[in-house]
């Protein structure tokens, strides 16, 4: 029997209904698979995109503010552009199809859409929890993406670059990663947009990290001032391995970014690092949860947001520590530079601690430019301009400045940032 | 050099007045102290003639080489020659020392209309003037001001009044916190920056500073206003005797 349809959809609703019954018979899966998407999507029109009244939408209504979808173009054709840090390996996936012409020596990688076709791909697809919407919209209507594994022990010496580049229409991508024991890697995961025409963009990256294996992961997002980019990343990592996991929001108008991960095994560490630069009328939202699953446990957040004009930032982390993970150390702090009175920003920072022996803390400032700092520079002959720019500048690049085991990494970075100030300060 | 006539000022914020018509004049290669209690309006004349937006000139006029200054921002005014030792130097956390030395540098070149510094000559620049003030070049490499001990934050001022090569140097509160070596290396390093074209307004609460950057005229600042004028030798007297009997006559 069908299920009564709960709700009126909206037009953003309607059109990802749409767009997967306008694609049933051409999207890859086995019938495990398909029978999936078909439970995604009949989630979707049962309940709709998440509403403020879901606890994690809650700054983000989703539907409210999901006003159009623009609908997929198979023509669509994106150019392939240079890597961030110069001399990376670089995998393409470019309007949701992955390029295995030139596949990184080292690296073992196949195309997602196989793993779909031949339905590896299903135990992956499964949402979250019932407030899953990415993960939703990503599982009905994923086309394609890399499935890539990195072997135990396997070290690189320059960054693989997954450039995820989408020209216009929809593009759903994922990427299921594994990085096997000892393993050394630096992956930048980048979204762009080759021109300003609007793309919707939903990427889930599920990344499982083995004993001793030690990454830095770095979302680079860049997506057109049209675009609406729903991205998630699920992390597990094993005994003694380490993450640093760094997202930098430099583009879309509306954004959501979510973290999901857990510290399954002892000695796990994560340093997770944010950088949201907002501009226009933008909307971007970082949401992070992560589990202390097991004891010795650490980790260390830091989100920096710089919001200028009537953007809205969200932040939101929850790290959970369980009843048996003593001697975890967590802290998170979030702090935000708000550049303008119309700009806003809301963080919410939780901790939930089953355990009794730990140490864990969070904190959130939200300031303006420090006028005494701006003062000290324009005594200096530095115009106010200028200051304000390099202050800005500085309350993200500290961050940034972590990385310097990598000064190729970042400059690199560096360079993402400025250039968006540049255009947007 | 520097004229100041019937200077008046308020805190812009509340208007509390600071500054109730001050008059004073220094010269070109003059170094003048300006001496008073806590609370006489000291540090914000500093601010003033830095051009910190924080206080309002209501009446009266500042002029540098002739020209009113109030018009211009802090950032002109630092290019045309007028610097500011802070009493509190401030930390930029994310700013590198070098990086900001060579902005500010650069900056002040390019509104005179001067070609900016070659990387290699702006170096050169930079340790000269860093092994005059013993500053060790671990400490360039750090953020700006970050992490300084209360002295070298002080020397880090020296360095970069002697890069900028200011014509009005205004010292407010060097001394306070400064050991007696680190007092000495920063006396060196304006004394060295002492010559006919350049005038040094320094301001001090206590006289154990002018022993060593010896000055040419002392001021006594009260309420806001010059109470009294002398030489050096005014200095000697208020340490001895206190502001007291000089409050008093000008009563």
């Amino acid at each position: 029997m069908n299920m009564q349809q709960a709700i009126k959809m909206t037009a953003a609703e309607t059109a990802l209904v749409d767009a997967y019954t306008a694609q049933i018979g051409d999207l890859p899966g086995d019938g495990a698979v398909l029978s999936l998407r078909d439970m995604l999507v009949d989630e979707l029109k049962t309940a709709g995109l998440p509403t403020r009244r879901v606890e994690s939408w809650h700054y983000t209504d989703l539907r409210t503010l999901l006003r159009a979808v623009p609908s997929a173009d198979p023509s669509a054709f994106a150019d392939r552009v240079d890597p961030i840090v110069p001399g990376s390996s670089v995998l393409s996936v470019r309007n949701g199809q992955a390029d295995l012409k030139s596949v990184p020596e080292g690296i073992a990688a196949r195309s997602y859409t196989e793993s779909l076709i031949d339905g590896s791909a299903v135990a992956g697809l499964a949402v979250l929890g019932a407030d899953d919407a990415i993960g939703r919209i990503n599982g009905g209507l994923v086309r394609g993406g890399l499935e890539i594994t990195i072997a135990e022990g396997a070290e690189f010496q320059a960054p693989i670059e997954i450039q995820v580049a989408q020209s216009h229409g929809q593009a759903h991508t994922r990427f299921p990663i594994s990085f096997g024991a000892g393993s050394k890697a630096t992956v930048i995961e980048r979204h762009l947009s080759t021109n300003a025409e609007a793309s919707f963009v939903s990427s889930v990256s599920d990344v499982t990290l083995a004993e001793g294996a030690d990454v830095i992961w770095i979302i680079v997002q860049q997506q057109g001032p049209a675009d609406t980019h729903l991205g998630q990343i699920r992390f597990d990592l094993g005994k003694s391995a380490k993450l640093h996991l760094f997202v930098i929001n430099a583009g879309g108008k509306l954004v959501r970014q979510e973290l999901h991960g857990r510290a399954s095994g002892e000695g796990a560490d994560l340093t997770l690092r944010g950088i949201n630069l907002l501009g226009g009328e933008s909307h971007t939202d970082v949401t992070f949860t992560l589990t202390h699953a097991v004891p010795h446990t650490t980790s260390s957040e830091i989100i920096r947001n710089v919001i200028f004009d009537r953007a809205r930032g969200v932040f939101q982390g929850k790290i959970l520590v369980a009843k048996d993970a003593q001697k975890t150390d967590a802290k998170m702090a979030c702090n935000t530079l708000l550049l303008s009175d119309e700009a806003d920003m809301s963080a919410k920072p939780e901790l939930e601690i089953f355990a009794d022996d730990v140490q864990c803390g969070h904190g959130a400032t939200v300031a303006d430019i420090d006028h005494t700092q701006l003062f000290y520079m324009l005594a200096r002959g530095i115009p106010e301009k200028k200051a304000r720019a390099m202050l800005v500048n500085a309350f993200v690049a500290e961050i940034v400045e972590e990385l310097e085991d990598d000064e190729a990494l970042v400059e690199a970075l560096e360079g993402v940032i400025s250039a968006w100030l540049e255009k947007h300060a | 050099m520097l004229e100041i006539k019937n200077l008046h000022a308020r805190i812009a914020e509340d208007g509390t007045e600071i500054i109730r018509g001050l008059d004073l004049t220094v010269k070109a290669g003059e170094v003048a102290a300006i001496m008073g209690p806590n609370g006489s309006g000291k540090s914000t004349l500093s601010y003033i003639l830095s051009g910190r937006e924080d206080y309002e000139v209501t009446e009266g006029d500042i002029l540098y080489n002739g020209e009113s200054i109030l018009e211009l921002d802090a950032s002109e005014r630092a290019a045309k020659g007028i610097f500011l030792a802070f009493q509190y130097p401030v930390e930029i956390p994310g700013v590198a020392t070098m990086q900001f030395l060579k902005v500010a540098l650069n900056e002040q070149r390019k509104y005179r209309g001067e070609d900016e510094l070659t990387t290699p000559e702006f170096m050169r620049r930079v340790k000269e003037a860093a092994a005059e003030l013993k500053i060790a070049p671990e400490m360039l490499r750090r953020p700006l001001n970050v992490g300084f001990s209360g002295g070298e934050k002080k020397r880090a001022e020296i360095l970069q009044m002697a890069l900028l090569e200011p014509k009005l140097c205004i010292l407010d509160e060097t001394d306070s916190g400064l050991d007696i070596d680190a007092l000495k290396v920063v006396a060196d390093g304006v004394n060295a920056l002492r010559s006919p074209d350049r005038a040094v307004v320094v301001i001090t609460h206590y006289q154990r500073l002018l022993n060593y950057i010896v000055p040419d005229s002392v001021h006594v600042l009260y309420k806001g206003q010059v109470i009294k004028s002398g030489d050096k030798s005014l200095a000697h007297e208020l340490e001895a005797n206190g502001y007291a009997d000089i409050i008093e006559a000008a009563a």
